[in-house]
C-alpha cells in the first residue's frame, strides 16, 4: 500500500507542476510535459540499435558517466586500501590528521583553476576535480571504519592464527566496509555536482556542456531537460548503490538477513 | 601440559603501573579441566590472555608442553566471553567454523566438511548457511566452541564462555562442554565468575585473590563423573566446596589477614 501512495504522492506533484505551469504560461517555468517532449526528442529517440539513443546522448550522456565512474573508480582505489592503511596506524594517521583535515576543507572548486592549468580543459581536468573532491568521504570514513574494528575480532584472528594477510582481507576490510559504503554514499552524490560544475568550467561535450550551451541561448527547455536529467541520473546511481550495498553488507543490514 | 611460573603481569610503568597478575603459579596436567574463579578485576582474563600469548608476562612465564609461550601457540584455541563480537557477523555460520582451518586444510570442501562435523559435534544441525546474527545468544556459543574444536586443539582457553546467556542455556552448555572433553583428548582452562560452574565442570578449581591476582587457593573437586545438573549439584561434597569457594572468592579480609602462601594447597611457594 505504501508504494501506492509514493506513487499518488509522485504523480499528484507533477501533475500540480503541469497545471501550475500551463497555466503560469511563463518562458522561464515550461511544464514538464514540454520537458519530457524535448527530452525525448533529444536524447532518447534514437534508432534502436544504440538502445533508442541519439547521436547527442552518446556524445553528451555517455562521456559525462564515464566521467564520473571514472572519477569514482580512482577515488575508490586511492581512497579504500590508504585508508585501511591509515586506520590500522594511529600513530601515522595522527601525523597526518592536520593535513588531511587541511585539504579535506579546501573547496574543490577553487582547485578547479589549478587542475585547469596542470591538465589543460578537457576530460583529465574533469576527472581530477572529481577524484579530488570524492576522495575525502571515502578516504575518512574508511580510516574510522578500519581504525574502529572491535579488538576482539582482532584477537580472535590472531588465536585462530590467521597470517596478517587473511587477517587483514577476512577481518579487517570486512569489518571497515560498512563506514566506507557511508563514505562511498556521499562520494556519489558529490560526484555528479562536481562532473557538472568540472563541465561548465570547460569542456567541448558531456551534460555540463549543454546546460551552458543552453544557458547561452536562453533555451530555458532545453536547460530544464538537462536538469531532469540530472535529477533521474543522481536517483538511478543512487538506487544502484544502495542494490550493491544490500549484496555486500547483506550481513549488516536488519533487511539483508532472510 | 601447561606450566605457568611466577606469572606477573603489570599494566604501565612505575608507581603509576596497574598490577594485574602477581607471581601466579599454577600447573595443569594434560586431560585436566581446571576452572579458575574469582572476583572481577582479579585479573582472570588477563592470566588467559597471558596463556593465549596475545599478551607478554612483565615477569615468569608459561610454559606450554615444554615450550615457552611467546607468541600464539599451536595447538590453541579460544571461546571468548563475547560470542557477539568474537564470531564474525559478515560469514556465515559454517565458515566462521572453517575459518582456522585455512592454516591447515588447503580444499575447500575438506573444511566445510570438517566445519559441518564439528557443528554437529556441538549439537549444532543445519544452521551452516545462516548469520550468527539470526541464531539465539546459546546457539552463537555453541558455534564459538564449535569453532574452537574445530582445529582439534590440545589446549582449549574458555573466558567466562557462558556469562551471557539465561541459566538454562548456561547448564545446557556446561554440560556440553563435559561431554566433550569426556570424548576429546583435550586439556580446559575455565575462566569463570561463577561458583557452582567452576566447581561443577573443574577437576580443580583455581581461586584468585582480587587485584593483583594471585593463586588464593587450589582445591581439587574429586567429585564422581559423569556429572548431572541436579544430582550432583546436591550431593554434600558439591556444596561443602561450593561453600568454600565461596567463602574464598568473597572474603577480601582473607587476603589481607592471612598471606595466599598458607591457604589451602597454596599454588605458589613462599
Amino acid at each position: 500500500m505504501r508504494w501506492l501512495w509514493r506513487c499518488v504522492v509522485l504523480v499528484a506533484g507533477v501533475g500540480g507542476w503541469q497545471l501550475w505551469a500551463s497555466a503560469a504560461g511563463s518562458t522561464f517555468f515550461p511544464p514538464p510535459s514540454t520537458i519530457v517532449t524535448r527530452m525525448h526528442r533529444l536524447w532518447f529517440s534514437g534508432p534502436a540499435a544504440h538502445l533508442f539513443l541519439t547521436a547527442d546522448a552518446t556524445g553528451n550522456l555517455l562521456p559525462s558517466l564515464g566521467r564520473v565512474l571514472a572519477g569514482l573508480a580512482i577515488a575508490t582505489a586511492i581512497g579504500v586500501p590508504l585508508g585501511i592503511a591509515l586506520g590500522r596506524s594511529p600513530a601515522v594517521t595522527g601525523y597526518l590528521n592536520p593535513l588531511l583535515q587541511f585539504a579535506r576543507a579546501l573547496p574543490v572548486v577553487t582547485m578547479a583553476p589549478v587542475f585547469i592549468v596542470l591538465f589543460k580543459i578537457g576530460t583529465e581536468m574533469e576527472i581530477a576535480t572529481i577524484v579530488f573532491g570524492t576522495v575525502w568521504p571515502i578516504l575518512l570514513n574508511t580510516i574510522d571504519g578500519a581504525a574502529s574494528v572491535d579488538p576482539v575480532q582482532l584477537e580472535t584472528g590472531l588465536v585462530f592464527q590467521l597470517s596478517a594477510w587473511q587477517r587483514l582481507i577476512r577481518v579487517i576490510v570486512p569489518a571497515a566496509l560498512p563506514k566506507a559504503f557511508a563514505g562511498f554514499r556521499l562520494s556519489l552524490s558529490l560526484s555528479l555536482i562536481l562532473m557538472v560544475f568540472a563541465e561548465l568550467v570547460g569542456s567541448s561535450d558531456g551534460i555540463g556542456y549543454e546546460m551552458s550551451n543552453a544557458s547561452n541561448s536562453f533555451d530555458m527547455t532545453f536547460l530544464w531537460s538537462t536538469i531532469v536529467l540530472l535529477g533521474i541520473l543522481g536517483y538511478l546511481l543512487n538506487a544502484l548503490l544502495g542494490g550493491a550495498e544490500r549484496l555486500v553488507l547483506a550481513w549488516h543490514t536488519d533487511k539483508g538477513q532472510d | 601440559m601447561l606450566e605457568i611460573t611466577d606469572l606477573t603481569r603489570a599494566y604501565g610503568r612505575g608507581a603509576a603501573a596497574h598490577v594485574a597478575l602477581d607471581q601466579v603459579n599454577l600447573s595443569v596436567a594434560r586431560g585436566e579441566l581446571v576452572s579458575v574463579v574469582g572476583p572481577s578485576g582479579c585479573g582472570k582474563s588477563t592470566l588467559l590472555r597471558c596463556v593465549a600469548g596475545l599478551i607478554a608476562p612483565t615477569a615468569g612465564q608459561v610454559v606450554l608442553r615444554g615450550t615457552p609461550v611467546q607468541r600464539v601457540p599451536d595447538g590453541l584455541a579460544v571461546v571468548f566471553q563475547d560470542y557477539g563480537r568474537s564470531l564474525y557477523p559478515w560469514l556465515t555460520v559454517r565458515d566462521n567454523v572453517a575459518l582456522p582451518l585455512r592454516r591447515t586444510t588447503r580444499a575447500r570442501a575438506a573444511r566445510r566438511g570438517a566445519a559441518d562435523a564439528s557443528l554437529a559435534e556441538v549439537g549444532l544441525h543445519g544452521v551452516g548457511d545462516r548469520y550468527p546474527r539470526q541464531l539465539s545468544g546459546g546457539m552463537q556459543q555453541r558455534v564459538a566452541i564449535a569453532r574452537a574444536l574445530a582445529a582439534d586443539p590440545v589446549l582449549l582457553l574458555m573466558d567466562e564462555p557462558f556469562g551471557s546467556v539465561d541459566a538454562q542455556t548456561r547448564e545446557d552448555l556446561e554440560d556440553l562442554v563435559l561431554r566433550v572433553r569426556q570424548e576429546r583428548d583435550i586439556t580446559i582452562l575455565l575462566v569463570t565468575h561463577d561458583i557452582d560452574e567452576s566447581v561443577y565442570v573443574g577437576d580443580r578449581v583455581v581461586v584468585l585473590t582480587p587485584g593483583p591476582g594471585h593463586v588464593r587457593a587450589d582445591l581439587p573437586v574429586g567429585l564422581p563423573t559423569p556429572r548431572d545438573q541436579i544430582s550432583t549439584k546436591e550431593q554434600p561434597a558439591f556444596v561443602r566446596l561450593r561453600t568454600e569457594v565461596s567463602r574464598l572468592v568473597r572474603s577480601r579480609d582473607v587476603a589481607a589477614a592471612v598471606p595466599p602462601e598458607s591457604g589451602t594447597r597454596a599454588g605458589s611457594e613462599p
